[in-house]
């Protein structure tokens, strides 16, 4: 079964089309990287996905239950209550910002949200979080508070903050877009070592030689469509104008 | 008149006063949020209503406003006024008012919030509610306090209002023994005791905000 299916997807802003008739599929523990030039419709998609935008056609499902779709009246169906909330913990998502919480501390950015959403046991959950701030390298920051925290720090609690609530799918919505090459290389490190929790991952990002490096799949956007997908190798080597001419700006 | 006497007279002019204060915010401060949240509504008419309930508070002295509360019930209706009115008149026309500028205090803070708080908490599981109050309205309560302490303490100057509908509060009774013993020392005595009310204000309204400076 794939946990994350996105099938004619579609989404304007006003007369805007930013997403047309995309669809793409996730398998379980499979790491996805979708790339393109700024304005491609990449963010959209994610946010489409994550449901922080309504879609306009199509039809989203995780777990081959449906999330989100859309009648051939037009009208947007979006799950209510104990269906909605158990669609929602299938995915997390990363935010380019971070999104911290500034007036709670890591250690309740982390725990507030299993604890009182998810009704888990709290010792648990505190002990869960102490292994994700040691795996994210932050074991010495459980008090502090993110205005105290370096961008990368940031990064790596909201990484962490995502993964207390035990998803099956992690989005990153360019994760290291907000950070200078230094820090991206603290936040890309701790995305590779998630690899082996063999939670899937969808990554938009700018971030070449990381996609190609992590990466399972990869789908190259442009112009609100999917231009090209395949394995790393495929997509980077494809004798694809488009492609070739995006790659050669980041290679200049 | 001795001095001793007219201080005590003053004293339980003081507590009135006080008393109008702490009531007034105990209702106008939660008043004022649902206020806002009126005024923020999708729904046009009661969002228009909200507008003009807000343009009449603020646009019409507090003064003329405790008068028709006080007034209205029996002009309007023909209803008794009792003495015991007089206190609730001037508690209801105090904390109608204040909720209207306390609203577009909080309207003002809840609308400066960067949507990506919603985001992440609608992504972490919080419902609405949750949202609102353990992650936006912390927030918002530290964005707001200057402006928050700034009404709080013209608040204290305006219980003095309250002579208007001759209750018994600290400005009433000063302007009465002025009158009766024609001296200037109550005027005094009432000078420093809103000047000194409204110190104590400042310097709690600091610490508060002290103790939410732990994060920007």
């Amino acid at each position: 079964m794939k946990l994350l299916e996105m099938k004619h997807i579609s989404k304007n802003f006003d007369d805007l089309e930013v997403i047309k008739d995309i669809s793409l599929s996730v398998e379980e523990g499979e790491i996805l990287s979708i790339i393109g030039p700024s304005g491609s419709g990449k963010s959209t998609l994610l946010r489409c996905a994550t449901m922080l935008e309504t879609i306009d056609s199509g039809e989203i499902c995780y777990m081959g239950e449906r999330a989100a779709w859309v009648t051939p009246e037009g009208k947007k169906v979006y799950p209510r209550g104990e269906t909605a909330k158990k669609i929602h913990s299938y995915f997390g998502l990363v935010f380019q910002n971070f999104n911290l919480f500034p007036h709670y501390s890591v250690m309740k950015n982390i725990t507030d949200a299993p604890i009182h959403n998810q009704k888990r046991n709290k010792e648990e959950v505190y002990e869960e979080a102490r292994q994700l701030l040691a795996k994210m390298g932050l074991s010495d920051k459980e008090n502090a508070y993110p205005c105290q925290l370096s961008g990368g720090q940031c990064q790596r609690v909201a990484i962490a903050r995502a993964l207390a609530l035990n998803p099956k799918i992690l989005f990153f919505d360019e994760p290291t877009s907000a950070l200078d090459p230094e820090l991206t290389g603290e936040v890309l490190k701790v995305i590779k070592s998630l690899a082996d929790l063999h939670i899937a991952m969808v990554i938009v990002t700018h971030e070449m030689a990381f996609a190609r490096d992590i990466s399972d799949k990869i789908i190259f956007m442009d112009k609100g469509v999917v231009a090209l997908e395949g394995t790393p190798g495929e997509v980077f080597e494809a004798d694809h104008d488009r492609m070739q001419e995006f790659l050669g700006k980041f290679r200049r | 008149m001795s001095l001793s006497v007219m201080l005590s007279q003053l004293g339980s002019g003081m507590l009135k006063s006080m008393g109008i204060f702490f009531l007034t915010l105990i209702f106008s401060l939660p008043l004022g949020l649902l206020v806002s949240f009126g005024r923020m509504s999708k729904n046009a008419i009661l969002r228009t209503i909200v507008k003009i309930y807000i343009s009449i508070m603020r646009g019409t002295p507090l003064m003329l406003q405790l008068l028709v509360v006080y007034f209205g019930p029996y002009f309007l209706f023909g209803m008794n006024i009792g003495g015991s009115y007089r206190f609730t008149a001037i508690i209801i026309g105090f904390s109608v008012n204040y909720a209207a500028y306390f609203a577009e205090i909080y309207r003002s803070g809840i609308e400066s919030m960067p949507v990506g708080q919603y985001e992440a908490a609608k992504m972490l599981g919080y419902s609405k509610g949750k949202t609102f109050f353990k992650i936006i309205l912390p927030q918002v309560i530290k964005r707001i306090l200057p402006s928050i302490t700034n009404e709080v303490i013209t608040l204290v100057k305006d219980t003095s209002l309250s002579f208007a509908l001759a209750y018994a509060e600290m400005f009433t009774i000063a302007k009465q023994i002025a009158a009766k013993e024609t001296s200037f020392v109550p005027f005094i005595v009432a000078a420093i005791f809103y000047y000194i009310f409204n110190l104590v204000v400042a310097l709690a309204m600091e610490r508060i905000e002290k103790k939410l400076s732990y994060y920007q």
